[in-house]
């Protein structure tokens, strides 16, 4: 399946806006990319494990907190997308 | 389902339109989603934009052009040059003009009809509350995450809602949050990023068009919700990815456990600074990292000593100016480090300084300590040694 990956984190993974992972939920899928790309972790989750909060994950077009969240089903047609907060242009 | 905005009665100026506005809005007024009555409701309408910038440009003069009432503007900065390549609004002309004079200029330039009211001042948790009990509807056109949260939990406190765009280098967000029925901003993201986690525009750039792709949808959200027709992004969020022309759509619930609008446990505004800065505050890496000064630099270039200048920007920027140095950029520098050779000095660079601190903190961490980080980049470089270089 795809997984879809936001601008602000493409640099974490080889400039790829789109990843194919192969797996049955999306804890495992998002383990995969993360494996695949392991500068992606720190930027997904927490440094106990947890998906961060400014991180949204959608299952197609839904939030997966409204699902099964990471223990999800999910199947090679589906698409998830990493939707991180984004705010513009004023430099820090 | 449509839904409208609560307002308060018209006043008789609002009751009716001039003939000369009945001929500057004719494309409106033959349109049965808008005619008569909406084009009054247009009228009647209050909207604040917070920034006259990126967003603000498109969407201020689209709501003046549309015949929106009283649209308020809140910016307290000043046009700068590189702003002219988005910020449609200000001209070459407008360059160290305040923002807020050259909107006003515009909006009224356009449309005569329109009381624009100035508010030049940064929105805060002093002010916010009072500044948008004078409106209908907010629309938030910021740049920084601090503002978002204020402005999120402003609209609920005050039951107004936000029509919510954001923007990040080719790609955008759009929604509306705030309405009485729908999701707000902290439903979608409850906790903003730590300072540093998500890279910033900083070093990114942005494509000029997207402000205007974004401020336009959002002046169209606007529109919907002050005439009560179509379908509004309540609950929906809409993605823009400009470069593939892609738009997408994804659910977006509201939370019943939502500090703000679910089980509104928020009920005053916050230090919204430290929200956004409370987790995983650094002391800025420039300041931790041994350092040289341009002038420094040229000296000992001049004199021959054998220093090394490595450049950690990216090959698009090496093409724009650059002094002589090795490009390694800064992500690919972990797996490149067996190019460097330790045990000569090197100096870092990169654009203004905070790239090249980075790429000296990992190195000194590698084992290589005879580096140094060039204080302000190549652009103090241009500023004090080279004032032919172009700056970006």
């Amino acid at each position: 399946m795809k997984v879809l990956i936001p601008t602000p984190l493409r640099q974490y993974a080889d400039k790829k806006d789109a990843v194919d992972v192969s797996a049955t939920t999306v804890g495992e899928a998002l383990s995969q990319l993360t494996q695949q790309h392991p500068d992606l972790k720190k930027h997904l989750y927490t440094d106990g494990g947890q998906l961060r909060a400014f991180v949204n994950v959608y299952l197609n077009d839904e939030d997966i907190r409204y699902l099964e969240k990471d223990k999800t089903p999910v199947s090679p047609t589906d698409t998830l997308s990493i939707v991180p907060s984004i705010a513009g242009g004023r430099r820090n | 389902m449509a839904t409208t905005l609560q307002q308060s009665p018209p006043t008789t100026s609002t009751n009716t339109l001039s003939n000369d506005e009945v001929l500057r809005y004719s494309r409106h007024l033959i349109m049965p989603e808008v005619g008569m009555e909406g084009q009054l409701k247009l009228k009647a309408a209050r909207v604040l934009c917070i920034g006259a910038g990126g967003l603000g440009s498109p969407l201020a003069l689209y709501l003046g052009a549309a015949g929106v009432g009283t649209i308020g503007i809140v910016d307290f900065d000043v046009v700068d040059y590189t702003n002219l390549q988005r910020q449609i609004i200000h001209t070459t002309a407008d360059v160290g003009r305040k923002k807020l004079d050259s909107a006003e200029d515009k909006l009224k330039a356009i449309n005569p009809n329109v009381n624009v009211i100035r508010y030049e001042t940064r929105l805060s948790s002093a002010n916010a509350l009072e500044l948008f009990r004078d409106f209908d509807l907010i629309i938030d056109g910021t740049d920084n995450f601090p503002t978002r949260y204020l402005v999120n939990d402003a609209c609920v406190l005050s039951g107004k809602p936000n029509v919510y765009g954001s923007i990040f280098r080719f790609e955008g967000q759009v929604s509306v949050f705030a309405t009485e029925e729908g999701p707000c901003y902290r439903c979608l993201y409850p906790e903003p990023p730590p300072p540093g986690l998500v890279p910033s525009c900083a070093e990114g750039g942005v494509l000029g068009i997207l402000p205007g792709l974004v401020g336009v949808m959002q002046a169209t959200e606007a529109i919907k919700l002050i005439l009560g027709k179509g379908e509004p992004l309540i609950g929906r969020l809409l993605l823009v990815d400009a470069l593939a022309m892609r738009f997408r759509e994804l659910k977006l619930r509201k939370n019943p456990d939502c500090p703000a609008c679910g089980k509104r446990t928020i009920k005053e505004l916050i230090d919204y600074n430290e929200f956004c800065g409370i987790r995983g505050e650094e002391k800025p890496v420039e300041t931790q990292v041994p350092t040289i000064s341009v002038e420094e630099l040229k000296q000992r270039l001049d004199k021959g000593d054998d220093l090394f200048v490595l450049d950690v920007r990216e090959p698009h920027e090496y093409q724009i100016c650059n002094i002589n140095g090795y490009l390694i950029p800064l992500n690919d520098l972990p797996k490149r480090v067996n190019e460097l050779d330790s045990s000569r000095e090197i100096v870092a660079h990169c654009r203004s300084g905070m790239r090249s601190a980075k790429a000296v903190q990992f190195l000194r961490q590698a084992g290589f300590n005879k580096v140094k980080n060039l204080t302000g980049g190549i652009l103090a470089w241009a500023e004090k040694i080279d004032p032919k270089m172009p700056k970006y």
